[in-house]
């Protein structure tokens, strides 16, 4: 398979902060792959490094094989980004910001004209493409980031947090555009705190934490490694549960008792919910609901940084 | 080369400035007649600086150059600090345009603005104060020269400022003093020897006692001295910018 990104023993250092401690990642062509960590981990940095606009102070980068130092021509031309912040021109018109956008990439307004409506058109906006973009709410200009980033029509799209601060129907639709960008053979690399969406989005995932790749799995790897196997059993009772009532043996897995709500953290490996609940009855505790919550990937990256913190 | 690149960079420079005619071209001829109306009004009768020309036409000249050099300054200024600061500045760093051809866009595009405020506040001059043109091709020179050297001057400036008020500081402690040091509404011979000899090290000085002599054929030095040291000030500044340009410096981490 082709390699769309490759960052090789990146380092970046900013004063006295080693902020990217050696990143060797390997990204695919046609994946929709996933970079989560949390604030300060070297996220934005790396995809930073990634754009060109920031320099590496030691290691590599490619976007489908070309440098992004020594062939930064080529490799910017492979590359959409859509940045974190909501940075815009306020001089022009959402139509003349991506005419602009285009034209930086070598492409006239004769050219790209069809793209342009085409990406007004999916992303909603054609009916604002001769307002300016002061004129324009927030969940639009963020769409119309995402246009910019698209305009030159790149292999891969790198979107730096791109659902942050927007509202839910707006996050669902740029998933919905997202998705169908992925399906038409775009590479889509995307950050974001949003665990959910990663985990609805992803193929792969890379997780980063002080500046260093912690887990780097398929999705569904990842949920069935050790981390995500933990599952949360919620047992309702006919009395008040009192945790002295309850064997050691499960005094252990507890996580919270409320009136005659209990919470146990389970291990699907080693923990059967028919032996628990035997246990509860047998102790004098009267069961009469149960539920189960499987872990998620927002347990998996939590787990992951706490591991890495103790 | 990436020509397309360069030509929207340059077109978008030039648009900006356009859709603010009022503030970027309308209202800096406007000022820069007012300075003709009280220096003349003030000192027409008092002041002679060469004997054949009224100090009223003597002024025209500096003031159209001076026009001239501080848009190109405030123009590429301007452009790069409010990018920098709003952010947008990340929507041309990630194209494939190289350090070259953003600093030709963006000097172009000062120079233009340069020579258009320029070229309306001498033609409204010329309804008041009758201006002789003793050669073209000399005014034209100069007027290129400095516009591009003040332009490269204002990228410099504008990658360097991290906010509006540090560049506030650079115009208001660096280029209004060299401006009004330069002989724009005086003869430096009419100054004391000190400074005389300091105006020589000011290339602003060059640039207006050069461009003056393409209008009345006169000037305080020789204009070829004037247009060697003009020009080899402008390609250690282009080198500089260039060398920053290329480096990423402060656009760049």
């Amino acid at each position: 398979m082709s390699v769309a990104i490759a960052v090789n023993g990146v380092h970046k250092y900013f004063s006295s902060l080693h902020a990217l401690k050696g990143v060797d990642l390997q990204i695919n062509q046609g994946e929709f792959f996933g970079l989560l960590g949390p604030n300060g981990a070297g996220k934005s940095t790396l995809i930073n490094i990634i754009a060109g606009l920031t320099r590496a102070d030691a290691g590599s980068v490619t976007v489908v094989g070309h440098d992004v130092v020594s062939d930064y021509r080529r490799a910017r031309q492979c590359l959409g980004i859509v940045p974190q912040e909501l940075v815009f021109d306020a001089f022009f018109t959402v139509r003349e910001v991506l005419q602009i956008q285009a034209g930086y990439f070598g492409l006239g307004k004769a050219d790209n004209a069809a793209w342009i409506d085409e990406l007004l058109e999916a992303l909603m906006l054609t009916d604002k493409a001769d307002a300016n973009m002061r004129t324009l709410s927030g969940g639009m200009k963020r769409r119309v980031l995402v246009a910019q980033a698209l305009v030159h029509k790149p292999a891969v799209v790198v979107l730096d947090e791109p659902t942050a601060g927007v509202d839910v129907e707006l996050r669902q639709s740029l998933w919905a555009f997202i998705s169908n960008l992925h399906q038409q053979g775009h590479t889509i690399v995307l950050t974001t705190h949003y665990l959910e969406e990663a985990e609805a989005l992803c193929d792969r995932i890379a997780i980063l934490n002080h500046g260093e790749i912690i887990a780097l799995d398929s999705k569904q790897g990842l949920l069935n490694s050790d981390l995500g196997k933990g599952y949360l059993l919620s047992v309702t009772a006919a009395a008040e549960i009192d945790i002295a009532q309850l064997p050691e043996t499960l005094r252990d897995h507890v996580r919270s008792v409320d009136g005659n709500h209990l919470e146990l953290e389970l291990n699907k490996d080693r923990d059967s919910v028919v032996a628990v609940i035997n246990t509860l009855n047998g102790t004098g505790i009267e069961v009469i609901d149960i539920s189960t919550q499987r872990a998620d990937l927002e347990d998996v990256f939590v787990d992951l940084i706490q591991r890495q913190r103790s | 080369m990436n020509l397309r690149g360069f030509y929207t960079l340059l077109y978008k420079e030039l648009l900006r400035f356009y859709k603010v005619l009022l503030q970027t071209v309308i209202a800096p001829v406007i000022t820069t007649l007012l300075y003709l109306l009280v220096f003349s009004h003030a000192l027409k009768d008092h002041v002679t600086v060469y004997d054949h020309i009224a100090y009223t036409t003597f002024l025209v000249p500096g003031l159209v150059m001076m026009t001239v050099i501080q848009n190109a300054f405030a123009n590429s200024s301007s452009s790069l600090i409010q990018s920098k600061v709003t952010g947008n500045i990340v929507f041309v760093l990630v194209t494939p345009l190289s350090h070259v051809e953003f600093y030709l866009a963006f000097l172009l595009a000062a120079i233009i603005r340069g020579l258009v405020v320029g070229l309306g506040v001498f033609v409204v001059a010329c309804l008041f104060v009758p201006v002789p043109v003793h050669n073209v091709a000399i005014l034209l020179l100069f007027a290129l020269l400095g516009s591009a050297f003040l332009a490269s001057l204002g990228i410099i400036a504008g990658i360097w400022a991290e906010k509006f008020d540090q560049l506030a500081g650079f115009q208001n402690f660096f280029i209004m003093p060299l401006t009004f040091l330069s002989g724009v509404f005086y003869s430096i011979h009419t100054l004391p020897d000190i400074w005389q000899t300091l105006s020589r090290f000011n290339p602003f000085f060059y640039m207006i006692d050069g461009f003056r002599y393409g209008f009345f054929g006169v000037s305080d030095v020789n204009p070829f001295y004037s247009l060697c040291f003009v020009g080899i000030a402008l390609v250690l500044l282009a080198g500089l910018t260039l060398v920053m340009l290329g480096r990423g410096y402060k656009l760049r981490n």
